[in-house]
């Protein structure tokens, strides 16, 4: 763990310097050295939560307040465990529990929170924008749990996170994104991500699920999926909401597994070694086949998921370091 | 009681640059031009060489906001009747008609459809003998095409126009922003700026078929001036405006979940900005209005797509058209027409104009005169303008209603 830090800290300019912002809003506008500096400091815990006693005692005494206006099992739940093995005090705030329900103003919640004198707020919400609003709002660092289909930041580190372990470089790998892009705010931390690290980006999605003038954020733009696998490195797929499925945005989940579905067959459209990823949770059988997603030869769906609690702990342990003094961050 | 105002650079009907020259007032209208020879009695005021023009005449303003209204030289303003409650009655009509004066008059306009729900026809005859001026269908498309053609034949046989908003509902469901690449990197939900061509495109069917007047309120994109040109040079009865925030902003403005530029039809692309720059230089479009908004922290202090559209307009707008000159795409003559004299004429008002016999509305303005757009200073009810921080040129000095300074 002490060669890795030392590792880290030859890779990126000392202290603060290496990540220089308050928040974690957004993937958007981040530089690949800060972005390579988040994942190398996630790798030793990693390490960490392996061992039979994942306990840190760098966030000791201080409080952290996930604020989630919109409902989230796993996301809310690996930030938890993140806080906590960081010796954080961890508070969960339920909209359906809030005020928000009695008309209190999104202002007004996050003075509130902020009054209570958290370190560190984990923010969800169900507006684009809405997280900036607050972050604009409170004296601590904010962290975006999603907002709105704007952005999902630690959703594509830990995505970047498990392709590096797998894959090695991400720089020159093929990525294929393929779902609801339209409302989809991994799809555009992704994008972000993985296109400001040097890999070539495709992004997959029936004509009404793509948001427009995508080819302009540096990505290749696809309708037909067998097209988008042929090559790929990577084959990253979304979760189709189920109020979409109804015959506004596609005809039926029928139609839509046809035609965009992760099967045993396509998947061998894409190159060997691809590696099948998955934000969770998963429709079987609508956008990706069991068999698939089952193979962990390909399939890194449950290491996502452990990829979050270390990147989730290593963004709590950064952005909290100008205000537990640090050396460096000041 | 009669006044001369002497020394003053005379914004006239029909003459591009202003000219010098005196004007005469008579009681509250204007005397003629022949009676300035005969300056026997009256009190003289020397206007020392400043602008005079017609007072503004804000087609489309959603609030009665004097103390913007008077910063921005606005003698009269139509109230849009998206009000709580709504003005879809006579008695609303009434009560509103009489909110401003005297130093400013209020032409409530009214609703076309019961509740603004684009359903039942509205009384619009009973309103108009309550002193309605037009009929608007408020900040909505009127979906159904059957009510709207029977709402132009109502119009049509009680002359008096009909003011839409353009935008095709069943694309704009839900959208917040244009279609383009601010939108989808903002995570917005957006819409087609085709939404407003289609609604256009079925209005002036519908305007073919019966020959009432409709004045599209404000018109944003290429495709709609398009039409719009097109319709008039088959002579149909149709006319058409826009805000200066389409004119003068694109939809990068949204940038940073900016929600004092969420405006209703939503800021669209430059080529479609460029283009209404254009309609405005051909004549295409004929009026330019505030769409006086003032909205408050609990209206625009939340995320984006929960925020309420609309700017608080009124005071800039003058000084944000003047650019318009300043960048030669018109002449002062146009844009007092633009602001003035065809709003007035849409209402059908003796108004907007310097000429004889009409209402003696009119105003002062250096035009050189430099300031600052400042949300926090604002004369406005609220400072909700996406110009904020912007130095601009042109303020008014004086306010005259009715021949009478205020």
């Amino acid at each position: 763990m002490t060669s890795q830090k030392t590792a880290s800290s030859q890779t990126f300019p000392a202290g603060s310097d290496a990540f220089p912002h308050r928040h974690l809003l957004g993937i958007a506008g981040l530089h690949p050295w800060e972005i390579l500096f988040l994942l190398e400091e996630a790798k030793q815990w990693v390490d960490l939560n392996r061992k039979s006693s994942k306990h840190a005692n760098k966030l000791d005494g201080l409080t952290v307040i996930n604020a989630f206006f919109e409902n989230s099992t796993r996301t809310l739940l690996s930030f938890e465990i993140a806080g906590k093995r960081m010796g954080a005090d961890v508070v969960n705030m339920h909209a359906a529990q809030s005020s928000i329900k009695k008309g209190e103003t999104l202002i007004d919640t996050a003075v509130t929170l902020n009054a209570m004198k958290a370190d560190a707020i984990v923010i969800r919400h169900g507006s684009s924008g809405a997280v900036q609003l607050i972050a604009d709002k409170v004296d601590c660092p904010v962290l975006n749990a999603g907002d709105g289909r704007h952005e999902h930041p630690t959703q594509a580190l830990l995505d970047a996170l498990t392709i590096q372990r797998r894959k090695g470089e991400i720089s020159g790998l093929t990525v294929t994104i393929c779902g609801d892009v339209m409302h989809s705010r991994v799809a555009r931390s992704n994008i972000y991500c993985l296109t400001t690290l040097g890999a070539k980006v495709r992004v997959c999605a029936p004509p009404s699920l793509i948001p427009a003038d995508l080819d302009r954020f540096n990505v290749e733009v696809f309708t037909n999926f067998d097209e988008a696998l042929k090559g790929s490195d990577v084959v990253m797929m979304l979760r189709l909401q189920s109020e979409r499925m109804n015959g506004d945005f596609i005809p039926s989940p029928r139609e839509y597994h046809y035609l965009y579905g992760l099967t045993r067959e396509r998947l061998m459209l894409a190159n060997e070694d691809a590696l099948v990823m998955h934000p969770g949770p998963m429709n079987r059988g609508v956008e990706i086949d069991s068999d698939v997603a089952d193979d962990l030869d390909h399939s890194a769906i449950t290491e996502q998921v452990e990829m979050g609690v270390a990147v989730r702990m290593a963004c709590l342990d950064i952005l909290t370091r100008k205000s537990r003094g640090v050396e460096g961050w000041s | 009681m009669k006044k001369i105002f002497t020394n003053a650079r005379l914004v006239l009907p029909n003459e591009e640059q202003p000219q010098d020259g005196s004007l005469i007032v008579e009681g509250d209208r204007f005397a003629s031009a022949d009676d300035a020879n005969n300056d026997e009695g009256g009190e003289t005021i020397d206007c020392k060489g400043r602008l005079l023009a017609p007072g503004i005449v804000d087609l489309g303003v959603f609030a009665i906001d004097k103390p913007a209204f008077r910063f921005g030289g606005v003698t009269r303003a139509a109230l849009m009747p998206d009000q709580a409650p709504v003005l879809d009655l006579p008695a609303m009509i009434k009560h509103n008609a009489v909110e401003g004066k005297p130093d400013l008059w209020s032409h409530p306009i009214a609703a076309a459809t019961k509740g603004l729900e684009g359903k039942q026809l509205a009384e619009i005859g009973l309103m108009q003998r309550s002193g309605a001026k037009a009929v608007a269908t408020g900040r909505q498309w009127i979906a159904d095409s059957g009510i709207m053609l029977r709402l132009l034949q109502y119009c049509k046989s009680l002359d008096l126009p009909l003011i839409v908003h353009s935008e095709d509902a069943g694309l704009t469901a839900g959208a917040v922003a244009t279609n383009g690449e601010t939108a989808t990197r903002l995570g917005l939900a957006s819409a087609t700026a085709a939404a407003e061509a289609v609604a256009i495109a079925r209005d002036i069917a519908l305007v073919r078929e019966t020959g009432a007047h409709v004045h599209f309120r404000q018109v944003t994109t290429a495709d709609g001036v398009g039409l719009i040109r097109a319709a008039k040079s088959d002579q149909l009865p149709v006319t058409c405006g826009i805000t200066p925030a389409h004119l003068l902003l694109s939809d990068i403005a949204i940038s940073d979940f900016r929600t004092f530029a969420r405006l209703s039809p939503p800021l669209r692309s430059e080529e479609n900005r460029l283009a209404c720059v254009e309609a405005v230089k051909d004549g295409t479009i004929d009026v330019i209005s505030s769409g006086h908004d003032p909205r408050g922290p609990e209206d625009k202090r939340l995320p984006f797509a929960e925020a309420a559209p609309g700017m608080a307009g009124a005071e800039t707008l003058l000084a944000l058209s003047f650019t318009l000159v300043r960048d030669e795409v018109i002449s002062i003559g146009r844009l007092f027409e633009l602001l003035s004299g065809n709003p007035a004429k849409i209402l059908g008002v003796e108004a907007g104009l310097l000429q004889a016999g009409y209402e003696a509305d009119f105003i002062l303005i250096d035009e050189d005169a430099p300031w600052q757009v400042d949300t926090r200073k604002m004369a406005a009810a609220a400072g909700n303008t996406p110009f904020d921080g912007l130095p601009v040129q042109g303020r008014v000095t004086a306010i005259y209603k009715g021949g009478r300074a205020y």
